[in-house]
């Protein structure tokens, strides 16, 4: 081997480093090319979103004031349901493929792919729903400070479901029955998610502070996003085990 | 100075059934290690276990001489390791899973560098198109390509040479040869005959 080849390699096993900062932009780069590859799934979660919305006014009759007292709450349940759909192939394909044994051996530590992951997770489900939805809020002849507050509420809330149903889906790799068992896991959990997020829309609409609600969203996001991608990185390495 | 990887007294559990147990064995810089036996008597496992992969029972894993638990990312900058699971994204295509493969491991590649590994591998013309419309064979020749590139003082491969034809063999040989050459050290459990041009070849047989 010449001279420079060895130095060429020595070199670059010098500069070979694991970052925080490398692992999460290598996750959501690479997440956010594969969701651009095939951009049905996204969309998928969007339309699903817009159809189960749309789909109570035609159950339980189009009465304006019934529509402006269950706006709010429909709004978040389908949006939780749409955040969901993406959840079981979220671990699962990198884990068949054995992505997920490389990344377990990367250099980069796990908290940074898996945050990463999640946060491209957001991008394609959460943000175009949060996006979305003062659009169906019209449906359901929110006012607009309502809406404000509704779309709000779900920018705060839905990455809290990212990171809650993210955790789930770690955890309930390799289980068989996995999608059963992740609904199972991860629905119950939501729960706090969508009192508070529905809520804060409710409160506004009937004249109270939605602040309160707002604030403890707020908290559940920071604990969420210092807790969950540690234990996703956990739950991962359990996993390839 | 402290052989690069030392393994001590190594005990591997599946369940009740006693996998392997009391396997030592160093490695230093220029060799490849063979580890031998009959299917199920726990390569794999042996391999996945000095990764870090799995956690064997007993026995530790020394890297330069530390324990690899006392700072596992030094160890893992240091290993590149190719298991059964290729680890392609079949949406991704030659290029952009062997840049992706190579940022994973923390190493930056120009786009020419990885025209040449991939020319090398006998996959210049089709670096484009989507993994899954390759063979396993071409997919595995990727793999190649990224062992080309990777950074890692350490290989740890299991059955490298799984759907290679002869030339792609050949590539392989040669690859590690070369990986030899420069000081690197390689772990590999195989049931072919490996023969590099260079470097030590010592093997380990498991019961």
């Amino acid at each position: 081997m010449s001279g420079e080849a060895v130095s060429a390699t020595t070199a670059r096993r010098e500069q070979a480093r694991g970052s925080f900062a490398g692992g999460f932009s290598w996750a959501m780069a690479r997440d956010l090319r594969l969701a651009w590859r095939h951009p049905d799934e996204a969309v998928l979660t969007v339309a699903f979103f817009a159809l189960v919305a749309s789909l109570f006014p035609l159950g339980i009759g189009a009465e304006p004031q019934l529509l402006v007292r269950i706006g709010p709450g429909v709004i978040w349940v389908a949006a939780l349901l749409a955040a969901f759909l993406a959840l079981p192939g979220l671990f699962a394909a990198d884990y068949v493929d054995g992505s997920l044994e490389q990344m377990t051996l990367s250099p980069h530590p796990a908290l940074g792919w898996a945050a990463g992951k999640i946060a491209a997770h957001w991008i394609v489900s959460g943000l175009p729903l949060t996006l979305l939805s003062p659009l169906i809020g019209l449906q359901y002849g929110l006012a607009p400070d309502t809406l404000a507050i509704q779309a709000l509420s779900l920018l705060v809330g839905t990455p809290v479901l990212s990171l809650l149903g993210g955790a789930c889906a770690a955890l309930a790799l390799g289980a068989r029955g996995g999608g059963m068992l992740l609904a199972l896991l991860a629905l119950p959990l939501f729960v706090p998610v969508l009192i508070f997020g529905a809520g804060a829309a409710e409160a506004q609409a009937t004249g109270l502070s939605p602040a309160p609600h707002l604030s403890l969203l707020t908290a559940g996001l920071i604990a969420a996003l210092v807790g969950l991608p540690w234990a996703v990185g956990a739950a991962v390495k359990i996993a390839v085990d | 100075m402290p052989e690069v990887l030392q393994v001590r007294d190594l005990a591997c559990r599946r369940g009740p059934a006693l996998l392997f147990s009391g396997i030592s064995f160093e490695v230093a810089g220029g060799e490849l290690l063979c580890v031998r036996g009959p299917n199920g008597c726990g390569k794999t496992t042996l391999l996945r276990c000095v990764t870090g992969l799995t956690r064997p029972d007993e026995g530790t894993v020394l890297w330069h001489g530390e324990p690899s638990q006392t700072d596992p990312e030094r160890m893992r900058a240091g290993t590149a390791f190719s298991g059964h699971l290729p680890g392609l994204k079949d949406d991704l295509s030659a290029d952009e899973n062997l840049e992706f493969m190579l940022r994973l491991r923390g190493a930056r590649s120009t786009p020419e560098e990885r025209r040449e590994a991939l020319a090398a591998v006998g996959l210049e013309k089709r670096r484009r198109i989507p993994a899954r419309r390759l063979s396993a064979g071409q997919r595995r020749r990727i793999g190649l390509a990224r062992l080309a590139l990777d950074p890692a003082e350490l290989w740890v491969l299991d059955e490298p040479l799984t759907a290679l034809d002869d030339a792609g063999q050949a590539l392989f040989i040669d690859l590690l040869a070369r990986h030899l050459e420069g000081g690197g050290l390689a772990l590999a459990a195989t049931h072919h005959r490996l023969a590099p041009a260079s470097g030590v070849v010592r093997e380990l047989r498991l019961a």
